[in-house]
């Protein structure tokens, strides 16, 4: 049991796994397998990378000690952009590059309110999130533009891996996935991240540029959050400028479920994206198993607190049963 | 007489009206162990956050080894090699001894400019090196600095700082909140760092603390140095006075 504990302190997305473990035995044997087949497998790891890559962003800024609302908007903004630009006759590409130069400054702007005037980020960012819905509806003139037939969509949506049972976009959610954790467990930056959300008087006191390093973290988040907006729309095939509502607080809720600390400083992106799984597989496992959709909320909510519940229950045992094995 | 390690001529600072340091000079010999003590307000946390680089003076001048500098964040002045160590805030207490030690100062094995990937095995290794180096002794540099108590912490503080040859160490108010053992640890750790040649600002406000470890005491009142002695000279009794 202590030593189980003293895994705990180490890995806080344990508790993550162990959830996700129990949820798809659970939803296997209620579905007489299908849970696990690849049709629905396919069904579940194509929605993934969307909830998942803004869950990396937001991951990634709450470690840092800050949060963002705003995702959900952007995630309707970037492709909104995208695609209103390329009915300008502007192509693909260039395309996508003003769509994220928008979600570069979106998270610029997130940064530079929150901290030159030293407001909480909940706040600044929950303005963020009306003024980007706003503007995307503002944008699209009420229609929505359609997208070209002939753009690289296959770029992003189609299905490729061992009997199709992933679309492309996994495979670039895996890839972005993978340099984020590297980034925040491997190079100087991400103990710096860590350092920010940890203690940011100590942070500066080392001589860390604190206020860089959170504004690097709201950008890259609001620029995840406008690349799974982009993910969507091409796999949708329309910018409806209502998609994404929601989304901020399941990111959020993600990132919490996979032992990310409120208080930053702690937490991994694997917990990150743990935690966007378990609400994939709990969004599909109600459906397959026939239990009305309207309670996935309920479990996802139910599931936020839990997991907070327990992380705070766990890590104060795991820290008493260090100081015991110490003295 | 050798030059003056550090040099602080006529520092003037204001805050919006209230003057905090009034043209305060003070010379600080290499090799020294200076207390620095005064009440609440006195202005020696003032002092000591401009050569540290956490604020900057409105007039006056500092000189660092015979040299002016220009010290304009706590990474300007660890660059000279000045090390400040807080009560509060020297260490992250959600992050690993090892990283915490090398903070900002990550060794790496390969880099982009200021970027790169930490070598992970090096850090650890020279951790368990910097740790045994001022006789503190941890089972290991994975331990997070929360779970240390507040003594332990203050050595890992100065293992830091010795580790990176710091020339000047600025302790402001170390063994604040600490219990009476912890105290004599870091009491302890301060003579030691005399022993090894590094100067040193000791900041209390507890004057049995700092004639506990300091052979130079230095005490403000309202901005200004009200008394400046060798401790073999004053007694306590006189600087409480003066205070």
């Amino acid at each position: 049991m202590k030593r189980l504990f003293k895994i705990y302190l180490e890995k806080p997305e344990l508790a993550g796994i162990v959830l996700l473990v129990i949820l798809i035995a659970l939803f296997q044997i209620k579905s007489d397998g299908i849970f696990l087949g690849a049709e629905n497998l396919r069904g579940i790891l194509g929605l993934l990378p969307e909830t998942g890559l803004i869950a990396i962003g937001v991951t990634l800024l709450m470690i840092a000690g800050e949060f963002d609302l705003s995702v959900g908007s952007v995630f309707a903004l970037m492709p909104m952009t995208m695609a209103i630009v390329m009915t300008h006759g502007i192509p693909f590409v260039p395309a996508v590059a003003i769509g994220f130069a928008v979600c570069i400054l979106v998270g610029f702007v997130n940064g530079y309110v929150t901290l030159t005037y030293n407001i909480p980020s909940f706040i600044s960012t929950l303005g963020m999130l009306f003024m980007a819905r706003s503007l995307t509806i503002v944008i699209s003139g009420g229609f929505p533009p359609l997208l070209a037939d002939d753009l690289p969509t296959w770029l992003f949506t189609s299905y490729v891996g061992p009997g199709s049972l992933f679309r492309m976009s996994f495979i670039w959610f895996v890839i972005i996935g993978v340099l984020a954790a590297y980034l925040l467990a491997r190079t100087n930056f991400g103990n710096w991240v860590s350092a920010v959300g940890g203690f940011s008087d100590a942070a500066a006191a080392t001589g860390l540029p604190v206020r860089g390093v959170k504004m690097v973290c709201f950008i890259l988040c609001s620029v995840l959050a406008g690349f799974a907006g982009m993910i969507q729309v091409l796999r949708l095939g329309s910018p409806l400028p209502s998609i994404g509502e929601g989304m901020e607080l399941q990111a959020v809720a993600a990132a919490v479920i996979g032992g990310t600390a409120l208080t930053g400083g702690i937490g991994t992106i694997l917990g990150g994206v743990l935690g966007a799984l378990l609400i994939r597989v709990i969004d599909n496992g109600l459906v397959l198993t026939q239990v009305d959709a309207n309670w996935f909320k309920f479990a996802v909510g139910f599931l936020t607190i839990f997991a907070v519940v327990a992380n705070t229950w766990l890590r104060a045992r795991a820290r008493k049963i260090k100081l015991e094995v110490a003295t | 007489m050798s030059e003056p390690i550090l040099s602080c001529r006529k520092i003037d600072k204001w805050y919006s009206g209230v003057h905090a340091l009034k043209s305060v000079s003070l010379d600080i010999m290499p090799g020294e162990a200076v207390g620095l003590v005064g009440d609440n307000g006195a202005g020696k946390s003032t002092l000591i956050n401009i050569v540290s680089g956490l604020q900057r003076a409105d007039t006056g001048t500092v000189n660092f080894e015979g040299r002016e500098v220009s010290i304009r964040s706590p990474r300007d002045a660890m660059d000279l090699g000045i090390e400040t160590i807080y009560q509060y805030n020297s260490m992250v207490p959600s992050m690993s001894i090892a990283r915490n030690l090398f903070l900002g100062r990550e060794p790496l094995r390969f880099r982009l400019g200021r970027f790169g990937a930490i070598d992970l095995k090096q850090m650890r290794k020279e951790a368990v090196k910097a740790i045994a180096d001022v006789d503190l002794h941890l089972r290991t540099p994975d331990a997070v600095v929360g779970e240390l108590s507040g003594g332990q912490r203050q050595g890992v503080a100065i293992a830091r700082a010795m580790y990176f040859r710091s020339k000047l160490m600025i302790l402001d108010e170390p063994t604040n909140h600490l219990s009476v053992k912890e105290t004599n640890k870091v009491l302890g750790f301060v003579q030691s760092l005399k022993q090894q040649g590094v100067t040193s600002i000791f900041i209390s406000h507890n004057i049995h603390h700092v004639f506990a470890c300091c052979d130079r005491i230095v005490a403000m009142a309202r901005g200004q140095i009200v008394l400046d002695k060798r401790a073999g000279e004053t007694t306590m009794d006189e600087i409480l006075d003066v205070l």
